[in-house]
């Protein structure tokens, strides 16, 4: 392949436009982690398969792309160039899609998306309301790509930002245009992307390292994979623009481990772009060399953090260290290095290409652009969604991710992963930016975004992040190490119902402590989640405590499963569920829980039809009651 | 081993991706790789040990035939991935982190492997389980334990 300059890349570009017929059938098929976990592969063999046997397969395309979003509703298959859109695709309706939709233009009811207020069928894509009401603007090409395939980038415009950039502008005003457009950081931190990119350039030296953080280690958070997996070409031309604008050679892109198909697409994508010159000596023709490495990770929570994540490349424990020097004097090597989110770059070749103007018209006063939550937890539309900084929560989660699973009660959102906090339902109108989630007490963090209704315990949840930095804790200092485990061991004790007077106000003195006390973000953000439950459902911290009671109903220790005699018919379904043979009963009348063996793993519960509804869950008072009873005939027997 | 090592630059910044590879060929780090592995990079095996056990990618003993990865991502948390983790570990009769003593299984977790929809996710030698219900364990530990009978309900 001969090496692109800007005419050959556009030559190239009109070429592949022009050998693709725009009214030609292509089914799409979404190669998200979530449709992979949900089988699409063996669904795409099938349709390639099926579409041969009939001899079509000349005529109508099958790919794999991006992932769409909308996990929820996985396996997704998009028939274009309609955009009819199918969910939940099983094996057997491969043929129907085929042989009706594809060839006859028939609907088929049965795969549509069906609002669940209305009842109403939506067939195309874009109608769908979890679509309709985002903005998408750096997932907009993730449904239409094969993410191994570099020519379907350039048809949609790909590189062209780069071609700009590298020989139109000076580096100078790349910053400028960067500065112009309001873009922060979309790691968490919020730093101006631009201020940050002119202080690296500033440094002098010549060899400078760029690195893209791609070590996503919030729990719950998957936007980032999801755009390396997606769409791999964004990321890789925002780090080429980035390293002309700020002067740099080598650029890393740390991935997670735990995202192999992440990891696998990048280094396909890299090897394309190298070869037709985009990445390499004189790239384009412009004089610049440049190359990127893949650096997969280990697994170590704390190498998400700046100079953990240096060190993890230098082939070291990923130990952050004090700061300053910042990674811009000195990173990695001891060489200026500027580092960015996966995010944060793929919104670099938008903002070069579209202009500073188009892209600052699109947020708040302090945030702009869009932002790309996941949503996930206990909410209707699991799936990731992108939005313009401003909306509300309540939007994101109710208008776009359709309310609560089963009509349950909204209780809170995390956001910001184990570093932010519990948001609840009086902070459901206030607009999404960097400053007013800083000012509920959380933060904007990455991007996840984790729904929680009424069945969970807040004390649970605070100890669920508190036991996570607790075991990501890289140990260096004292604070963290020892700061997080008191935590834990406190909210342990309170979510066992052994919870004493004067526990909270510990908590909060070691929160204070931890925070300040702590080297780096892991650590000093660590108490957030505490603060937050804190802050908002003290109350159910006081009934932990107090009396020893988990109003959600969660907290194993705090619970009894109870078999009301009335309503129960005897079907016999709890006690065959029970693993550990703790319900008796004859057919066909009331059965009981021995309350001495029952292990709480809820697997009664889970089977008793609903309409019979006689197994419930107690707390508290009732509680005790129950156990007393039970204790009583046991003696009595 | 040495194959292996022909493969890296004697430089410190090649030792994570040695090790990846170690643990991908044998399944963890055997001691007489970690010697091998300090002369070839010319750091002290103490650094070696140091970085293996920081990070969670590296086992220095085998793991099980079969592994059984349970994910404690919030998302799988809040939907009862502690319950799920429970049954797994009551089921196999390994706790989590622990292989079993005749080396078939083992039992691990993982902070978030980013499938939230299917949330809580177990992952049995790379199969995906998603939705997964306490009363679903059973079978599907069965269907481990003698291969070839699929699970009910996948």
């Amino acid at each position: 392949m001969k090496k692109l300059n800007p005419a050959r890349l556009e030559a190239l570009r009109s070429e592949i436009v022009s050998s693709r017929d725009p009214k030609r059938p292509c089914i799409t098929i979404c190669g998200g982690t979530g449709c992979h976990a949900y089988g699409c592969l063996k669904i795409a063999d099938a349709f390639k398969q099926q579409l041969k046997q009939r001899g079509l397969h000349r005529k109508i395309d099958v790919r794999i792309t991006g992932c769409h979003g909308f996990c929820e509703r996985g396996p997704i298959v998009v028939i274009q160039p309609e955009g009819i859109f199918y969910q939940r695709i099983r094996m057997d309706n491969v043929a129907d899609v085929i042989d009706k939709t594809v060839v006859n233009g028939e609907i088929l009811p049965d795969l549509v998306y069906r609002d669940p207020e209305t009842g109403k069928s939506v067939t195309k894509e874009a109608d769908v309301p979890f679509y309709s009401l985002q903005k998408r603007v750096i997932f907009a090409n993730n449904g239409y790509l094969d993410p191994t395939e570099i020519r379907d980038y350039i048809a949609l415009g790909g590189y062209r930002a780069a071609s700009k950039a590298l020989l139109e502008m000076r580096p100078e005003a790349v910053i400028e245009e960067i500065k112009a457009s309001g873009l922060r950081g979309r790691g968490g931190g919020g730093f101006p992307t631009g201020r940050k990119w002119e202080i690296c350039r500033d440094v002098p030296g010549d060899a400078k390292y760029l690195i893209c953080n791609a070590d996503e280690g919030d729990p719950g958070a998957y936007m980032d994979r999801s755009l390396l997996e997606g769409n791999p070409h964004s990321v890789i031309e925002g780090l080429v623009i980035g390293a002309f604008a700020i002067g740099a050679r080598e650029a890393y892109i740390y991935v997670r481990m735990e995202y192999p198909l992440a990891v696998k697409n990048v280094t396909v994508a890299l090897d394309q772009t190298r070869e037709l010159g985009l990445l390499g000596t004189n790239i384009l023709d412009s004089g610049m060399d440049f190359d990127i490495h893949v650096f997969k990770g280990a697994g170590a929570f704390v190498s998400g953090e700046e100079t953990s994540l240096m060190a993890s490349i230098e082939g070291r424990r990923a130990f952050p260290r004090q700061r300053p020097p910042f990674p811009a004097e000195s990173g990695l090597w001891g060489r200026p290095t500027n580092i960015n989110n996966v995010e944060t770059w793929a919104n670099v070749p938008l903002i070069i290409d579209k202009g500073a103007g188009w892209y600052s018209r699109i947020g708040t006063r302090g945030s702009k652009g869009t932002k790309i939550f996941s949503l996930v937890g206990k909410i209707n539309n699991t799936g990731l969604v992108e939005v313009p900084m401003g909306i509300s929560l309540r939007e994101i989660i109710f208008d776009i991710g359709g309310g609560i699973k089963d009509g349950k009660k909204f209780k809170a959102v995390q956001t910001g992963g184990p570093s932010g906090g519990c948001i609840p339902a009086e902070h459901l109108d206030s607009p999404i930016d960097f400053d007013t989630l800083n000012k509920a007490g959380s933060i904007m963090g990455s991007g996840g975004m984790i729904v929680m209704d009424e069945d969970n315990c807040m004390v649970d949840v605070a100890r669920y992040f508190l036991k996570f930095t607790q075991e990501e804790s890289c140990g260096k200092c004292v604070p963290c190490r020892v700061g997080t485990r008191q935590m834990v061991d406190i909210l342990t004790r309170i979510t066992q119902g052994e919870g004493k007077p004067g526990d909270i106000e510990e908590l909060e003195e070691l929160a204070e402590t931890v925070r300040q006390g702590s080297l780096c973000g892991l650590g000093q953000t660590s108490p957030n989640p505490v603060l937050t439950t804190l802050r908002y459902f003290r109350k159910e911290y006081e009934d932990h405590i107090l009396r020893q009671s988990c109003p959600a109903k969660a907290c194993k220790d705090l619970i009894v499963y109870f078999i009301d005699e009335d309503k129960c018919i005897g079907c016999g379904l709890c006690s065959k569920n029970c693993p550990v043979g703790a319900v008796s009963g004859e057919r066909k009348k009331a059965h009981v829980i021995d309350q001495a063996a029952c292990i709480k793993c809820g697997a009664c519960l889970d089977v008793c039809p609903p309409k019979v509804g006689a197994i419930s869950r107690y707390t508290g008072r009732k509680r005790k009651s129950i156990l007393k009873q039970a204790e009583a005939k046991r003696v009595s027997k | 081993m040495q194959k292996i090592l022909n493969d890296f630059p004697p430089d410190q910044k090649e030792l994570i991706h040695v090790l990846h590879r170690v643990q991908a060929e044998f399944g963890y780090i055997p001691a007489e790789a970690v010697d091998a592995i300090a002369r070839h990079l010319k750091i002290s095996q103490g650094e070696i040990y140091g970085v293996m056990t920081f990070y969670k990618a590296f086992s220095l003993k085998p793991r099980g035939e079969h592994v059984v990865t349970i994910c404690m991502g919030t998302a799988c948390h809040v939907r009862g991935a502690p319950r799920i983790l429970d049954e797994f570990s009551r089921e196999l009769g390994v706790a989590p982190g622990e292989t079993s003593p005749d080396n078939r299984f083992t039992l691990e977790t993982v902070n978030c492997v980013g499938a939230c929809a299917l949330g809580p996710i177990a992952i049995v030698d790379g199969d995906y389980h998603g939705q997964v219900k306490t009363n679903q364990i059973e079978s599907l530990v069965r269907s481990i334990q003698s291969p070839g009978k699929e699970p009910a309900d996948k």
